[in-house]
């Protein structure tokens, strides 16, 4: 007898064009509506066609979301699936696909046949194969097959009474010989359903990050696509119409960056999103932002470099580009949220924060959590309601007035009286050309002093664990949050605890005793210690290990768990 | 009308132009132009990159966003499309538009915004002492090619014709009143105008002097068919006989910002649809 309990890692490969995208966004779907907890993420080669891409689903009793190395069931739906695993597949694994298929590679490896192809032929379409492939899946789980029938017919319903039956015999056929595999080799699986999880929405890092840009009243975009940040892109495109946006496809990042700072200048609130690469041609403009004091946020899905890199894999060695991106000393925010509630969050905030300190603003995402799919309660998703911090203008209006705060109010052309103008060279309070030293030194602090505010503003990391009982401190940002919390839990040693920052400049004052008399472990997906040395830089602590990594894939939850048991404190 | 002075900077400001720059008649005459056509200075921006050229904007009242080196153009067609109601001008260097800003200067006429692009040519690079522009002419001697240019000079007229632009001008700032007229049409034309402004650098450039222009150039007459786009190609081509005046117009071809976005109302005055995005959340059970 086989027994899973608890917790499952379901895991679909195949090539890219086979329909293993299909597979996971029906059984995600489907399990989410019988109530599963679920959290998938994916890996896929830098190929339209072809390759061999992977997506692991976890079915788990308790809300997860981290990868685990783990493969407990695996779909393998063609010969290149085993070999390109073979490092995640153990004696426990069990493997189902094609004999025909994938029997010349399957090596020492047994593998259960299930005929997919032979069902979707029988049924008049190949193009079922990802309907018997998730109803499989369902039989193994002894799911409820009456959801999936209607989920089909729900989502088919455009296509005809006729596709509908189809889909559905096609699920039945997958269903029953997933039962029956089940109870052949000795199968059972006990996975816990939750009525609440029903209601929940289930979406990925770029709808998440997409909505709160919806959220932060974003109504223009101007970029140039680059992997793995053009999901965001996509999205504002598809709803540009019910929100009002203005979509551009620049020629050039230049010209992207450019063009939404200008669209800020006349009163639009713009987002430019990218990835490293693309960042790189942009960082001028960034400069521009500081000094014209013009608002812009910038999204940047980050993946692994240098120069091209490793295009749809993870990283975040991106850190160190805009914490210093841009000629010059100008005040500037970063964000990098750890959660889907966070990306949704933090986005608002990027605006938030751009709008009224008029300075550059940055998202920093990771590939791996823009392409992560959870579901959680709607209400997670915190809305805050911020209005535009334009001003009226009088015909007297200066638009450098040099304040307290360093804050000169904003003006946008042609909404009244005062003449607004912006000007790249170091300019006087009207924004005109000056070499006065004496100017010079007034507006350059004018600049910086807004840097005070953004501090004061800056939002708190979260504690994992008993923070104030631990010796020892897990630091990390991003999207390592999910996989530190569970290796913590599973761990449970009580001088260990983590803190998680989603905002990683400038560091809140606040956080700083934290981490005193602390031993800080800094984790992060890179190999310089990035977030690490910013942490001594903003707060003086000592970084007594790192626990890094560099591959290109996102840490598994077996990984930190080993290095934790491994640490000498 | 308004009253030209409206425009005008208080007296006494700084100005970086050397004397008898040609700079100065293009400042003078984008200001009657502004005021012959009854354009407000707060519903007017000027766009500008880096330059002697692009300082334009500090030496006039109206608003202004004066960006980076070859930048001058997606500023000003973001600037359209949050405010269509506003007049916008993209004023710089030749140096600025075709050579940094090439790429922006060739999909900007794709695009077709309702804006003018006013490029200052001098035919040299003046803020940073003398070296060759984009246009300037094969053989002209300069501090990197002392034996002169040795490449073909960039044929902005032609590239603009090639690309569709729908209002294609040269002027010569000599002609104080046919390059006001020329600038005035630009500004009325629904769609991208581009005004190539021959304005002779006194300091670096002694080859393409007031009257080397005086002597190369013509105005086309009335009986030029602006519509004609092949005739408007061969006088793009010809180097040796300069065309001046409006060589290419045709009305009608959509202009970016009203592809590009529905409704003409300044983007800060749209209101925040709160229930849709509660509903677009909703979707996502």
């Amino acid at each position: 007898m086989k027994r899973f309990s608890g917790d499952i890692s379901l895991v679909l490969g195949g090539a890219a064009g086979m329909g293993v995208q299909t597979v996971e966004a029906l059984l995600v779907q489907v399990l989410k509506r019988e109530g599963y907890n679920i959290f998938a993420s994916k890996e896929y080669m830098s190929r339209i066609r072809g390759g061999s891409n992977s997506t692991e689903i976890r079915v788990t009793d308790k809300k997860r979301s981290a990868f685990v190395k783990r493969i407990d069931f695996l779909f393998a739906m063609d010969k290149d699936v085993i070999p390109h695993l073979k490092e995640r597949i153990s004696k426990e694994t069990i493997l189902l696909g094609e004999r025909e298929k994938v029997c010349d590679t399957a090596g020492e490896c047994h593998v259960i046949d299930v005929p997919f192809t032979r069902f979707a032929n029988e049924l008049g379409n190949p193009l079922y194969t990802s309907t018997v492939a998730v109803g499989v899946a369902l039989g193994i789980l002894q799911a409820d097959e009456g959801v999936f029938a209607d989920y089909l017919r729900e989502h088919f319903a455009r296509k005809g009474e006729e596709v509908v039956k189809k889909n559905i015999e096609a699920a039945q056929k997958g269903y029953a010989f997933g039962k029956h595999i089940a109870y052949n080799e000795g199968i059972e699986v006990n996975l816990a359903k939750n009525k609440s999880v029903e209601e929940e929405i289930l979406l990925d890092g770029n709808d998440a990050v997409g909505l709160g840009a919806l959220a932060a009243r974003c109504n223009y975009i101007s970029s140039y696509p680059m992997s793995p940040g053009t999901g965001i892109l996509t999205f504002l495109a598809e709803h540009k119409k019910e929100f009002g946006i203005v979509v551009d496809q620049a020629e050039d990042e230049i010209a992207a960056i450019n063009h939404s700072i200008g669209a800020w200048y006349a009163g639009a609130r713009a987002l430019v999103t990218t990835s490293g690469g693309g960042f790189d041609l942009m960082v001028e403009g960034i400069s521009l932002a500081g000094i014209i004091e013009t608002p812009i946020v910038v999204h940047i899905g980050q993946r692994p470099g240098p120069a091209t890199g490793l295009p749809t894999r993870t990283e975040q060695a991106d850190l160190n580009l805009v914490l210093y991106a841009g000629h010059g000393e100008f005040p500037r925010a970063i964000f990098a949220p750890g959660t889907h509630e966070e990306a949704f969050f933090d986005m608002q905030q990027a605006f938030f924060i751009a709008d009224k300190y008029q300075t550059p603003v940055f998202v920093l995402m990771d590939q791996y959590l823009l392409d992560s799919v959870r579901s959680f309660p709607k209400e997670n998703l915190q809305m805050m309601n911020k209005k535009n911090a334009i001003v009226e203008t009088k015909a007297d209006y200066k638009r450098y007035a040099i304040t307290a705060s360093g804050i000169s109010p904003r003006g946008i052309p042609g909404y009244s009286e005062g003449l607004v103008g912006v000007d790249s060279d170091e300019h006087d309070e009207d924004a005109h050309i000056t070499e006065s030293a004496e100017v010079r030194i007034a507006m350059h602090e004018k600049r910086l002093r807004k840097m005070e505010g953004i501090r004061d503003e800056a939002l708190p990391p979260t504690p994992i664990g008993d923070v104030a009982r631990a010796d020892t401190l897990i630091v990390s940002w991003g999207s390592n949050r999910g996989v530190v919390e569970e290796a913590l839990e599973i761990v449970k040693r009580d001088n260990l605890a983590g803190l998680h920052f989603h905002q990683v400049y400038p560091l809140p004052k606040k956080a700083e005793k934290l981490l005193v008399k602390k031993k800080v472990i800094a984790l992060e997906n890179n190999a310089g210690g990035q977030f690490a040395n910013l942490l001594k830089l903003e707060y003086g602590v000592k970084i007594t290990d790192t626990i890094l990594k560099y591959d290109g894939d996102p840490f598994s939850v077996e990984e930190i768990v080993e290095k934790i048991k491994n640490l000498r404190v | 009308m308004i009253d030209k002075k409206l425009y005008d900077m208080p007296k006494g400001t700084d100005m970086a132009w050397c004397p008898g720059c040609g700079n100065f008649p293009i400042l003078n005459i984008v200001k009657m132009a502004l005021s012959e056509l009854d354009i407000k200075p707060q519903d007017a921006v000027i766009c500008s990159g880096i330059g002697q050229a692009a300082k334009t904007p500090h030496y006039l009242r109206v608003n202004y966003f004066n960006g980076l080196h070859g930048r001058a153009l997606p500023p000003a067609i973001a600037i359209k499309n949050v405010s269509p109601q506003l007049t916008v001008i993209a004023e710089s260097g030749d140096g600025d538009t075709y050579g940094e800003g090439g790429n922006h200067f060739i999909h900007t006429i794709r695009r077709n915004p309702d804006i003018t692009n006013i490029v200052h040519d001098n035919m040299i690079y003046g803020l940073t002492k003398g070296q060759a522009s984009p246009t300037s002419e094969k053989g002209l001697k300069n501090p990197l090619q002392p034996e002169g240019v040795i490449v073909d000079q960039f044929n902005p007229l032609a590239v603009a014709l090639a690309l569709d632009a729908t209002f294609v001008a040269r002027a010569f700032t000599g002609d104080i009143l046919q390059t006001k007229e020329i600038i005035k049409a630009a500004i009325l034309h629904k769609g991208y105008a581009l005004v190539d402004v021959f304005q002779p650098c006194v300091v670096f450039n002694k080859q393409n002097t007031y009257q080397w222009f005086k002597d190369k150039g013509y105005y086309v007459d009335e009986t030029h068919d602006k519509g004609d786009k092949m005739k408007a190609l061969e006088l793009a081509f010809d180097l040796n006989r300069l065309a001046l005046g409006i060589i290419y117009q045709r009305e009608g071809k959509p202009t970016y910002e009203t592809l590009v976005r529905e409704g003409t109302e300044p983007l800060h005055t749209r209101s925040f649809d709160k229930g849709a995005l509660e509903k677009l959340i909703g979707t996502y059970k």
